[in-house]
């Protein structure tokens, strides 16, 4: 009878943490669900969901759309050459990444005369920025500034779905829509009128792969690429949260039999 | 219904067991995170080696690089300098091992097992006795000097009088060409 | 009264009765924490108080370590922040277990808070607890508060600007407080390097404050679930190991709903914008407090008016610490007050539904509803608690905590809930 009423008193805690689990785990990771305009287009991402991992394959391609096609305009500071060879990443390996970073030239120094001097990155170097400063940027950006890419698929809401949805948004815009001067039409972006043109179009790129390159499949890629760049620890974390949630439910098992054995001496 | 104890005091129950077992188990595996978070990070592990352009460096001249947050000596030494290094007995020296991380660790400290390049001599920087820098070109053996407690240091980098218990210890490093030195 | 006692520490080794005779710490521990008299009818509700000691404690523990490599810069907090994100050891973990704990804390805290609401707990004798209670409250807002200006996101910054604009309301001096507390005419560099000083001391604050809550509890013992004193030795039970099991269990269930964000949606609870680094030239389209704020957001904006507002506000807080005496009813648990229950529930209501609004861009009936709910809340606490307790009609009570415990099958009496 007292067993009856503690079971109840369980089934209560029971059910609201497996209310808000359904809640919580029902959006893509770590963002919160799409806000103003259009219903974002949902993708089924590799990454999504508990068991979620990368797909070195797409990070690999997408770091080929980020260089050849993103990279002129936007930084990604955040992230370095380094990355590129670590644990639950893009999966390239160090000789790779001295290969990838030799291609860039950084600025270094001052050396014995004094004077900057340019070497080409190493490993350890952050991804070089395309503009010196922001005023810069903006003043080759038509007074727009191309936001650091580093954390955008965390900084933005709806997350990684959205900077695809971006990316597959350019459309012609309505008739009765009046474009301001320099601005593009966009489905997804809040208020539709975007600084950035079109960004990528079919065949940008080529990819090594074999993957066909439609915009589609360059928008998905980029944009997995930038959410392991916001989140490189994506694969680390759920793994051993997966460690963390067995120990648990085999420790709260144990711990309300002991509970219930400590009890059983009073009711 | 008052307490009453079902089980003799001294038969632990095995569920008890168990459950303090992985109460433990828990506690130990939540506090390593806690403590490893102070061991060097990815960025500091990334500049575990640097390379050196040796051209610059001329016959004589001592130059001082940082290397993890440590000063590295690079000498580049006279052909009498070498002489005199390789011809010191191993009984004159303090100590006798060679303190070469390029190498096993057993070897003698003859200036065979403490160079790759005899030319090349390339030390860290920091007095085995407590710390501190030594400065070059100074001391009893012309080598280097530690002024906080009196150690010299001869051309080979080897401890020859003071308190210093080790001869200064040579890094991992390789030659890349000619004329550069990768450390680490 | 004196402080409650359990059965005191008898030394079984020669090194403990050596060590009681010079330093009787067992001898203080022993009686107040594992003998402690504890009524033998508490539920699930009356866990939150120890999950609450776990919450602060890994806070603390949490925070002492991001400090080792946080930097209170405003050119480099946000990238030091990443920096622990992306290279330190288990660094994305301890962040966002820091992170996701102040939102746990919270959760704690206001369960343990409506806990004792709905029971009764801040009656008399027990004022003076519920008043350190509600004091450890407010130190936990002002902390989490400055703590979330730390990595010097968008949301930090206009956060910031936004709270700290607060006390410019205040007549004459409003302005003199402001720049005291900023250090300078905006939210700045000194700003964020005092918030972090104190975001560090007040955690020690809210210890020493929880010492002396816990001490209060000691002397007038725990409320239960009937609201009855206890009686009788019968009426208890040992502190340990029976509400050690119980509060085990029940926080490890509360530490797997905890690892449920930090492993699988560590940023649900976060604005998107505090990953885009500060700027003072340009404000977010909507500024959001973090939820926990969320209902006491929406109260500041439904008064029209700025130094009303900032009363107000400040008020729903006050209006706490004088609970004890604007309840006049002479029971304690809701189990035994038919009315006062159904006004507790839409009490909760009303609060999740403030905190809805408090999320709302502060434009149409959402401004509507927010001014007619704040009132409601104050009607609450002003007029319904003193006129509930003199029209109510109590149910009848049970000779005992332990008569209700084992004289019937499943009323609702000692039933849990709250």
């Amino acid at each position: 009878m007292k067993t009856h009423r503690k079971l109840k008193t369980l089934g209560r805690f029971g059910l609201s943490a497996v209310a808000a689990a359904m809640l919580l785990l029902s959006p893509a990771d770590s963002s919160r669900a799409a806000g103003e305009g259009a219903t974002l287009p949902s993708i089924d991402w590799s990454f999504s969901g508990p068991f979620g991992t990368f797909d070195q394959g797409q990070l690999q391609r997408g770091y080929k759309v980020f260089r050849e096609v993103c990279s002129a305009c936007h930084s990604m500071n955040l992230v370095s050459f380094r990355n590129l060879a670590e644990e639950g990443g893009p999966g390239f390996s160090p000789e790779q990444v001295k290969v990838i970073a030799s291609e860039f030239e950084v600025e270094d120094g001052p050396n014995d005369d004094g004077d900057m001097f340019m070497r080409p990155a190493i490993a350890s170097d952050r991804f070089p920025t395309p503009f010196d400063n922001e005023q810069i940027a903006r003043l080759a950006n038509g007074g727009a500034f191309p936001p650091d890419l580093s954390l955008l698929a965390k900084a933005r809401v709806g997350g990684v779905d959205y900077l695809y949805a971006l990316l597959t948004g350019y459309e012609e815009a309505p008739a009765d829509m009046e474009l301001a001067v320099g601005m593009n039409y966009n489905a997804y972006f809040p208020g539709h009128q975007i600084a950035m043109p079109q960004p990528i179009f079919e065949g940008s790129v080529d990819y090594d792969d074999g993957t066909p390159g439609t915009v589609d499949n360059y928008s998905q890629d980029v944009a997995a690429f930038m959410m392991w760049a916001a989140e490189p620890k994506l694969e680390a974390r759920h793994k051993l949260g997966f460690k963390v949630f067995l120990f648990l439910l085999i420790f709260s098992g144990l711990l309300y039999a002991a509970k219930r054995k400590v009890w059983s001496t009073v009711h | 219904m008052a307490i009453s104890e079902q089980h003799e005091p001294h038969r632990r129950d095995f569920l008890y067991i168990a459950t303090g077992a992985f109460a433990a188990v828990g506690g130990v595996a939540a506090v390593w995170p806690l403590i490893h978070q102070m061991n060097p990070d990815a960025s500091v592990q990334a500049l575990a080696s640097i390379e050196i352009d040796l051209s610059a460096i001329e016959l004589g001249q001592t130059v001082t690089v940082k290397w993890q947050g440590r000063p590295v000596f690079i000498r580049h030494r006279t052909p009498a300098e070498i002489k005199t290094a390789q011809d010191t007995p191993l009984g004159d020296l303090k100590d006798q091992v060679s303190r070469n991380d390029g190498l096993g660790g057993a070897e003698d400290a003859s200036d065979a097992n403490r160079v790759v390049r005899p030319e090349w001599l390339i030390v860290v920087g920091v007095c085995t006795h407590l710390g501190c820098i030594p400065v070059k070109d100074q001391g009893d053996f012309n080598g280097w000097f530690c002024p906080c407690h009196g150690s010299h240091y001869d051309l080979s980098g080897r401890i020859r009088q003071g308190p210093a218990p080790e001869n200064l210890l040579v890094p991992k490093y390789e030659f890349i060409g000619d004329d550069a030195v990768q450390i680490g | 009264m004196s402080e409650l006692h359990g059965e005191p520490y008898q030394p079984q080794s020669g090194f403990m009765k050596w060590m009681e005779s010079r330093l009787p710490i067992m001898g203080l521990l022993y009686p107040t924490a594992v003998t402690f008299p504890t009524p033998r009818n508490l539920n699930y509700w009356w866990t939150f108080g120890g999950i609450l000691m776990f919450c602060l404690t890994v806070q603390i523990m949490t925070g002492i370590v991001l400090a080792m490599h946080y930097v209170p810069h405003v050119d480099m907090a946000f990238e030091s922040v990443e920096h622990i994100m992306r290279d330190v050891n288990f660094g994305w973990l301890l962040r966002y277990v820091h992170a996701n704990g102040g939102s746990m804390f919270f959760i704690a805290v206001y369960i343990h808070m409506f806990r004792g609401l709905y029971y009764g707990s801040y009656k008399a004798p027990r004022e003076i607890l519920w008043i350190l209670g509600v004091v450890l409250f407010i130190l936990m807002m002002a902390t989490a508060f400055m703590g979330y200006v730390l990595p010097w996101g968008q949301m930090s910054f206009w956060g910031a600007t936004v709270i700290t604009s607060l006390f410019s309301a205040i007549p004459y001096v409003g302005d003199m407080i402001t720049q005291l507390l900023w250090g300078g005419f905006a939210v700045d560099n000194p700003t964020l390097n005092r918030f972090f000083s104190l975001h560090y001391l007040l955690p020690f604050m809210i210890v020493g404050v929880v010492v002396l809550h816990i001490w209060a509890l000691h002397v007038t013992g725990n409320n239960n679930p009937t609201g009855l004193n206890v009686k009788s030795k019968q009426d208890t039970l040992p502190f340990h190991p029976f509400y050690t099991a119980k509060d085990g269990f029940a926080l490890v269930v509360f530490i797997l709903f905890f690892a449920m964000f930090v492993f699988f949606a560590p940023n649900i609870l976060g604005d998107p914008i505090n990953y885009e680094k500060a700027n003072s030239l340009v404000t977010p389209e909507h500024i959001v407090p973090e939820w926990y704020f969320l209902p006491f957001y929406a109260i500041l904006r439904a008064i029209p008016d700025k130094l009303g507002g900032v009363i107000v506000m400040f008020g729903a807080i006050m209006v706490l610490f004088i609970l004890p005496w604007l309840d006049t009813s002479k029971v304690r648990s809701a189990s035994f007050r038919p009315l006062y229950r159904q006004f507790f529930w839409v009490l909760v209501i009303v609060c999740i539904g403030l905190g809805y609004l408090g999320a709302k861009p502060p434009e149409g009936a959402y401004v509507v509803w927010s001014r007619i709910l704040t009132a409601y809340y104050f009607f609450h606490f002003l007029v319904i608690l003193p006129v509930l307790g003199l029209v109510e009609r109590p149910r009848t009570l049970p000779q005992s905590i332990t008569q209700s415990v084992l004289g019937k099958d499943d009323g609702g009496q000692a039933e849990s809930k709250g």
